[in-house]
């Protein structure tokens, strides 16, 4: 009787029991990046839209820009976008059929994370 | 649709702890998943106590050892104990695997063991594979040809023969398509890396006069396209074949098709 109870079946565990891979976590952090920075996109289309609508309005956007959360937000965001843009070329690369080694994506998933953190480092010191 | 929770009815209680071996000199905890169809409880995870002196060196070997002398009810499937058959995929350790080719001492800590992820589970670890296999069949996996048959067989130069090797090793156990999660979240429709890698294996077999109807087949948002290369299936593929690398290969004889 093998079709007892088919409708009951449960379904196994997925996310929580399977270990987290680099490439994986390269791919998921991959969307996370490109999501979040809609929220970069709105808060600098809000501060050009104030500067263009009154001095009040630009003072409160700016203030807003300028302060400690403001600056978190945009150093995230600026993570974000060096993430999202190095995985984007490792993605270009894979496309043209080469770096699918899984020591190779590996490598080049570690590789895109500590350039992501350096270039937002210099980010920062520069701006 | 990604669906990050289990259901109700699968989510995973305190199971049984399952009394030590009387004299055992080197013990060793193992926790297993356990669903049983007919007495309409959620799954729980028990703990067994193996001794590991005198228990074979892979995971099959303590499950079987498990079977015989402390819980005969314990349900796995197995066959060939030498990863040629593909009966035995399991999670092991977070990572989807043949159990009779996976050693135990490559585990640190406690050995947990769980059906393929994202399965509906028949019995304990053995997950309902129906879905997986209706894909596979639907990719025709065989030869497709229009020319007359040949006197004798089908010939094919070495470099051509070589296409195919990296691809007709897979033995279908399941591994990486579980391993997946757009295939978690897309299965019914993504075809996942196991159907894929085979898919390939024909487009690319010199001997195969179905290319064309092959691609337009995959030419398709969700059966190719949810392909996302999160790679899971190449890392985890028992038999060290490389889904994630095919899959790339049809996405450019698409593209090169059209350009």
């Amino acid at each position: 009787m093998a079709d007892v109870n088919r409708g009951n079946r449960p379904l196994s565990p997925h996310l929580t029991v399977y270990r987290p891979q680099v490439t994986s976590m390269t791919s998921i952090l991959t969307r996370i990046s490109g999501t979040s920075l809609i929220l970069a996109a709105l808060l600098v289309v809000w501060w050009f839209l104030a500067a263009a609508v009154s001095a009040q309005q630009f003072a409160l956007a700016d203030g807003f820009m300028t302060s400690w959360i403001g600056d978190l937000v945009m150093t995230l965001s600026a993570w974000a976008l060096w993430y999202h843009a190095l995985a984007g070329l490792r993605h270009l690369y894979w496309d043209t059929g080469r770096g699918l080694e899984v020591a190779t994506a590996e490598r080049t998933g570690i590789a895109i994370v500590v350039l992501s953190v350096a270039l937002t480092v210099a980010t920062v010191v520069v701006v | 649709m990604v669906q990050l929770t289990l259901p109700r009815n699968s989510r995973i209680r305190a199971g049984k702890t399952w009394p030590k071996p009387e004299g055992v000199s080197n013990p060793r905890k193992v926790r297993i998943y356990r669903w049983n169809p007919d007495d309409g409880e959620n799954p729980r995870l028990d703990t067994y106590h193996v001794d590991m002196d005198s228990c074979g060196p892979m995971v099959l070997d303590v499950l079987i050892k498990i079977k015989s002398e402390i819980d005969p009810t314990l349900t796995f499937r197995r066959s060939c104990r030498e990863g040629v058959c593909g009966s035995c995929a399991m999670n092991v350790d977070g990572i989807n695997t043949l159990a009779c080719t996976y050693g135990h001492d490559e585990i640190k800590g406690d050995i947990k063991i769980y059906p393929l992820p994202h399965m509906p589970v028949v019995k304990d670890l053995v997950p309902d594979l129906s879905h997986f296999y209706a894909q596979h069949a639907s990719i025709m996996p065989w030869l497709e040809t229009t020319t007359n048959r040949p006197g004798k067989e089908w010939k094919q130069s070495i470099e051509d023969r070589r296409k195919l090797d990296g691809l007709y090793e897979c033995v279908m156990c399941a591994s990486c398509s579980t391993s997946c999660p757009s295939y978690w979240w897309n299965g019914d429709r993504y075809l996942g890396p196991a159907a894929l890698l085979h898919a390939y294996r024909w487009i690319v077999d010199s001997r195969d006069e179905a290319t064309g109807e092959r691609l337009d087949d995959l030419e398709d948002p969700f059966r190719l396209y949810r392909c996302h290369t999160i790679m899971n299936c190449a890392k985890t593929c028992p038999k060290n074949l490389n889904p994630a690398k095919a899959i790339a290969e049809i996405k450019k004889m698409m593209v090169e098709r059209i350009v």
